[in-house]
């Protein structure tokens, strides 16, 4: 529901097929969808960023922030994950910053006027415990394979001032009052951890900055691992490379002449070049009645197709090869007498050689058929 | 941060440049390369069961996923997608795995040049981190052909918008042959066999990279 005064955040999480083997690059999944909505309604529903603020213009102009959130790995608790990634990256984003003077909208540039910070009001986070045996045990920020046997799921989303922002309970387990008091008593816990590593973090990111130090997700390559190696500025001796290009360029062979000369048959259509030479070597049909039987083998060593002729008998009636003992099978002779034969010349020459018949490579005769192209 | 870098007549320069691999659980294989301030992420998962629909009968099915940062794949993702595909297939020893499928994915983390060579060097390092058999290594290489002639190196974005030509190698170990190459705004045939030999160069010094990256993942020390 669009307000005239509200401008628009959109949340679009992408389950990556980088993430896990089963997810598949098209967006239908139904987990996705899943995730996609409880995201929404955590973020949208708790209020936590100032829509207001985004307006610029009431009815008309107001600024639209999209939220891409993609998944690198799976290994359990993916909403978690999701909402802590989102409410980091929306502190982080900064606005460029607008004036509206009258009628007109003015849009600074980043050099020209430094951006502002979106308005968010607190952090939500999510935070999921799955249940076992019937809700006797309890694991918080479960992983794949615990989430792949639990019974069911609590999601608690909540903010560090102790507010649940959304409580979510499916996989069709029945809770006690306590246990989910419980829960909410552990996810205050867990949220109030990580809005300080988030306020750490966003800190670190602004100080970096101020400082004029390289930040980003290449200074985060961690330099001490032996999976990890750096390097710095290299320089490459290209002084021969000039010498190099001119050797290969005298050695090269001219390019090929290319005789084409378009032909204009009307305005809009041109055509270069005259297509390849028939060479199936079939002499043209006669264009009277006549008509050819034509008995079609084909080999078991050679998938070439093998056209012989039939000899022309001059009869203008259909022969028709019975090929069942059966008395009762009726055949319709679908095409009267004097009708043309027509022929379609093969387009394509060298769709000759994998011939379209895929019945076993049986020497067989074929009722007396129409030559044409079945693809 | 985007520094400029000075380009004498005979030396170019490549931006600070790393890896990292397996830093991913899920997948055979994964890896993060960076150059300058362009990031891609790479994991490959192979060989894997494929499709009825997409199998091949005597050799693996490759196939290349390109995310980028915002919003969804689009046509450009697609073409990239092809040519990365182009590259892996030939190197890839495919005909020892039959009816399998190889996928890489590829996640571009920050766009600041030269995004193809990166991509094409992340999605080496993953395969190398999954152990996929090659024929050889391979490695991405951009340059550009100022306005005014002179050839950069590995740009950053301001230099691939500022310039006459910008021309993408990918470049094989063994005889420093060119898998991959493709070219956008006009250039001379001259320039063209001169940026190849600038690269070939250049390549020299990425393989001896991944050489020296992969004798650490295994040193005992």
């Amino acid at each position: 529901m669009n307000r005239p005064t509200e401008g628009v955040v959109h949340f679009n999480l992408e389950l990556s097929p980088m993430a896990s083997p089963v997810f598949e690059a098209g967006r239908n999944s139904e987990l996705c969808v899943k995730l996609n909505q409880l995201l929404e309604r955590c973020f949208r529903n708790s209020k936590c960023i100032d829509t207001e603020s985004l307006c610029v213009v009431s009815g008309e102009k107001v600024w639209h922030i999209r939220v891409d959130i993609h998944l690198l790995n799976h290994d359990g608790d993916i909403i978690d994950a999701a909402s802590i990634a989102a409410i980091a990256a929306l502190s982080h984003f900064r606005r460029p910053d607008a004036s509206v003077q009258g009628d007109e909208v003015t849009v600074y540039s980043l050099e020209e006027r430094d951006p502002i910070p979106l308005c968010i009001h607190h952090m939500p986070i999510c935070v999921s415990f799955a249940f076992f045996q019937q809700g006797k045990y309890l694991l918080v920020d479960p992983t794949e394979r615990e989430e792949r046997v639990k019974d069911g799921l609590l999601v608690v989303a909540m903010n560090k001032h102790r507010e649940i922002c959304i409580i979510q309970s499916s996989g069709g387990i029945m809770l006690f009052k306590d246990q989910v008091l419980k829960c909410c008593r552990i996810a205050s816990v867990k949220v109030a951890e990580i809005t300080e590593l988030i306020q750490k973090a966003l800190e670190n990111d602004i100080q970096a900055r101020k400082r004029g130090e390289k930040f980003g997700f290449a200074e985060s390559l961690p330099d001490q691992k032996i999976t990890a190696l750096k390097m710095d500025v290299t320089t490459i001796d290209t002084s021969d490379a000039e010498d190099t290009a001119r050797e290969v360029v005298e050695k090269a062979e001219p390019p090929m002449e290319v005789n084409s000369k378009p032909v204009v048959w009307a305005p809009g259509t041109v055509q270069i070049g005259e297509g390849i030479e028939n060479a199936w070597g079939i002499e043209d049909f006669p264009s009277d009645d006549e008509e050819e039987e034509e008995v079609i083998f084909i080999d078991e060593n050679k998938m070439d197709m093998a056209n012989t002729n039939g000899t022309s008998t001059g009869r203008n009636v259909l022969e028709v090869i019975s090929l069942s003992d059966s008395e009762e099978e009726d055949v319709m002779i679908l095409e009267p007498e004097g009708t043309e034969r027509k022929e379609k010349r093969p387009s394509n020459i060298n769709k000759q050689k994998d011939t379209p018949f895929k019945e076993s490579g049986k020497k067989k005769k074929t009722k007396t058929k129409k030559f044409h192209q079945s693809w | 941060m985007e520094t400029g870098l000075e380009i004498t007549a005979d030396y170019s320069c490549l931006r600070p440049f790393g890896c990292e691999q397996n830093l991913l659980s899920r997948p055979d294989g994964s890896a993060s390369f960076f150059q300058g301030d362009t990031t891609v992420l790479a994991a490959v998962y192979g060989p894997a069961d494929v499709k009825v629909s997409k199998e091949i009968f005597d050799k693996a099915t490759v196939e290349v996923i390109l995310k980028p940062k915002v919003g969804l794949s689009g046509v450009a993702e697609k073409a990239k997608e092809q040519m990365i595909k182009n590259t892996c297939e030939s190197v890839i020893l495919t005909a020892l795995h039959p009816r399998t499928s190889i996928t890489v994915v590829l996640q571009v983390i920050h766009d600041a040049g030269s995004l193809l060579s990166c991509c094409l060097n992340a999605s080496f390092v993953a395969m190398m981190d999954a152990g996929l058999p090659m024929k050889s290594s391979f490695c991405g290489l951009t340059c550009v052909i100022g306005t005014d002639g002179n050839i950069v190196l590995d740009p950053t974005t301001k230099q691939e918008k500022e310039s006459r030509a910008v021309l993408i190698f990918g470049i094989e170990s063994i005889a420093k042959k060119v898998l991959l190459l493709t070219t956008k705004g006009s250039c001379s045939v001259e320039e063209l066999q001169r940026c190849l030999a600038i690269c070939q160069k250049a390549s020299e010094k990425i393989f001896q990279f991944y050489r020296d990256s992969l004798r650490r993942k295994f040193s005992k020390s």
